[in-house]
């Protein structure tokens, strides 16, 4: 059975723009993932998946102009101590990134896996993403398999002393970055990856990553400030026994993200927190997209997302755990919960548990709500000014989220970037 | 210090008059107390002169040194020295106690054009004022009022009033959900306070909580005004006769 026409022909028209790279070791991997995205097509506006969410921008052949934002307020980690690695519109600047070579860690741009030999990428490249397109289709990542223009592999086989900071610098208005990246974190092993910038004017970013047993992966990103850009996102994990993976997002305007997780919890004992804070104002659109299989005995994974909405702006919430019958004593916790500080602004949710074990836990909610005027009357009755009274509410509501990030130095700028944000909203 | 008269208040969205022409004036210096049974208005009082939503002052005035507050934002009552103790203390999850205190002393400082207390200052201040109230470090750390014992909400309240030092104390109720040694040291708190610059409003069903703080002028609030006015003896009165026999004195 064929795909429909206006999906067949927007898929047609998008890969005819698109030219194959030479790929080299991968070079299969590639071109088993075009063929994947002929098949399934790329995301339609019908496609239950995409109901709360226009992929139109995503998978047009021409990108939407996106101006260069200019802020006063420093790149995000700047103040940190971290191995930096630039990229410029979604490629990689060797004179901006710091060298490569850190102890613990071993990293390559993906150009590089080929003619270095490193088989545990290239056995990685693609691999999680095709496991993810089951039960639920995700074409954008297949399409960013394919056509993935840099990246880089990080072979995490140590505790390397710093993060390591993906910076992604978006510096042409119409541009239009594919990025993939690989990670394999060994047993044992422990590194922090810190991500920052809006990459392109539209970016799509792709991030496999594979945790051995006993092996830790925090991520902590930081999406960039820019109004005009767009993005989707994909981050596939596998998780094995006693391992853990930590991620959260910040995100802070944008007109079109998207971001995907899927996570598979393969090894008894893992564990996965999965949190977001996103605040967005007037013309925003944040989706945050999640599933989660837990294919173990005893694992723990967490899902906690906050969305502060204002001005018109849509958040989207879709997340599901699935336990599956050999999954005893999954512990799986779910909220996705919005703030809208005016009437204009909306948040649509779809909270999904679909479990096949008998010995389990699993807790979802979702809420959304405008701000307490008990509370509110509360701060301004001790003195606190309106608008200061917000912004503490505002803050307080974000928190659970922000306290998913384990070390408080990064939460503390996640914090003051979030007070810079309601600041300039007076 | 305070001067109210003549005060009509309704309930914004219902046809509901709940002040009648209440007139009350609390000099510096004084405690004034405010009995009444239920539904007389009392909270009603409380919360419209700090400035809550939900209430329409139809007639009157109500002044604090000669300033008008009823047009005032609760924030700008607050800083010229208004302070309500509440009846419910309102928990704030996310909000930490400190953050919260250090907020509201520094934000009225500003408003009054005085400079604010620094980090070092303020954590002794408070500390100490902390000590005196049984009120230990783990609580100031915790959000506002969460998971607090009834005791600790409203030792958390008499908190906020030392730190602020408002002029004008009003206490709704704030023997509600007290134990008798609970009531005693948030009384003792109350007392430390006492102060020839500041007046205070002691809002309460009972005699009891005038046991430890001892009131100079005993008010009786009902059917929305002020109807007898005496010494602590009034407070005994009540506590020994109930209502009853006083309104049917004055009807």
């Amino acid at each position: 059975m064929g795909l429909p026409d206006v999906k067949q022909s927007a898929t047609e028209a998008r890969l005819a723009a698109m030219t194959l790279p030479e790929g080299g070791c991968l070079k299969a991997a590639r071109q088993a993932a075009l063929s994947r995205v002929q098949t399934m097509g790329l995301p339609g506006r019908r496609d239950e998946y995409w109901k709360y969410t226009r992929p139109d921008t995503l998978i047009s052949a021409e990108v939407s102009k996106a101006s260069v934002f200019a802020s006063d307020e420093a790149p995000m980690f700047n103040e940190f101590d971290r191995l930096r690695i630039v990229f410029v519109d979604g490629v990689y600047d060797a004179e901006a990134s710091d060298d490569l070579s850190l102890e613990g860690v071993r990293i390559d741009r993906i150009a590089d896996i080929c003619c270095q030999d490193i088989h545990w990428a290239k056995d990685l490249y693609g691999v999680l993403e095709a496991r993810g397109q089951s039960p639920v289709q995700r074409p954008l990542a297949a399409f960013n398999t394919a056509f993935a223009q840099d990246g880089v592999a990080i072979h995490v086989t140590g505790k390397p002393s710093k993060p390591i900071n993906l910076v992604y610098v978006h510096s042409d208005e119409m541009s239009d970055a594919i990025l993939h990246h690989v990670i394999r974190v060994e047993a044992g092993a422990e590194a922090t990856i810190l991500e920052n910038g809006p990459a392109a004017s539209r970016f799509n970013k792709c991030m496999e990553i594979d945790i051995a047993d006993t092996g830790k992966l925090h991520l902590v990103r930081a999406q960039g400030r820019d109004h005009e850009r767009r993005a989707a996102t994909h981050l596939f994990a596998r998780l094995g026994t006693e391992s853990t993976f930590k991620s959260f997002t910040l995100t802070v305007n944008g007109v079109l993200t998207r971001n995907e997780a899927v996570i598979e919890l393969t090894g008894d004992d893992a564990i996965a927190h999965i949190a977001g804070a996103c605040v967005g104002d007037g013309d925003f659109h944040h989706d945050d997209t999640v599933f989660i299989t837990h294919d173990a005995v005893n694992c723990e994974s967490r899902q906690v997302f906050k969305k502060v909405l204002r001005n018109g702006a849509t958040g989207v919430f879709q997340g599901k755990i699935l336990v599956k019958a050999d999954a005893q004593k999954t512990d799986g916790y779910q909220i996705s919960q919005s703030l809208l500080l005016d009437d204009d602004s909306q948040f649509l949710a779809k909270p999904e548990l679909e479990i096949y074990a008998d010995d389990v836990i699993c807790s979802h909610g979702s809420t959304t709500g405008a701000i307490d005027e008990e509370a509110l009357f509360y701060l301004r009755s001790r003195g606190v000014p309106i608008d200061d009274a917000t912004d503490l509410l505002t803050l307080a509501f974000l928190a659970e989220a922000v306290d998913e990030v384990e070390d408080t130095a990064v939460a503390e700028a996640i914090v003051a970037r979030l007070e810079g944000w309601l600041s300039r909203r007076r | 210090m305070l001067e109210i008269k003549n005060l009509h208040v309704k309930l914004e969205d219902e046809d509901k008059q709940i002040l009648k022409g209440l007139d009350l004036k609390v000099e510096a210096g004084k405690v004034h107390a405010i009995m009444g049974p239920n539904g007389s208005g009392k909270s009603t009082l409380s919360y419209v002169l700090s400035g809550r939503d939900g209430y329409e002052v139809t007639e009157g005035s109500a002044t604090l040194e000669g300033e008008d507050l009823l047009d005032l934002d609760p924030e700008e009552r607050a800083a010229l020295g208004v302070f309500l103790a509440f009846q419910y203390p309102v928990e704030i999850p996310g909000v930490g106690n400190m953050t919260f205190l250090r907020t509201a002393v520094n934000s009225q400082r500003k408003a009054r054009g005085e400079e604010e207390l620094s980090a070092a200052e303020f954590l002794k201040t408070i500390r100490a004022r902390a000590k005196e109230l049984k009120i230990d470090a783990e609580m100031l750390k915790r959000p506002v009022n969460v998971g607090f014992s009834g005791g600790e909400k409203k030792r958390n309240e008499i908190l906020q009033m030392a730190m602020l030092e408002p002029k004008m104390c009003i206490l709704d109720e704030t023997d509600s959900g007290l134990d008798v040694d609970a009531m005693k040291l948030v009384a003792e708190g109350v007392n430390a306070l006492r102060d020839e610059g500041r007046g205070f409003l002691v809002i309460t069903h009972y005699q009891r909580l005038l046991d430890h703080i001892k009131p100079d002028v005993v008010h009786i609030l009902a059917g929305g005004k002020i109807v007898k006015t005496g010494g602590p003896e009034l407070a005994l009165e009540v506590e020994n006769n109930g209502y009853a026999g006083i309104l049917a004195e004055v009807a």
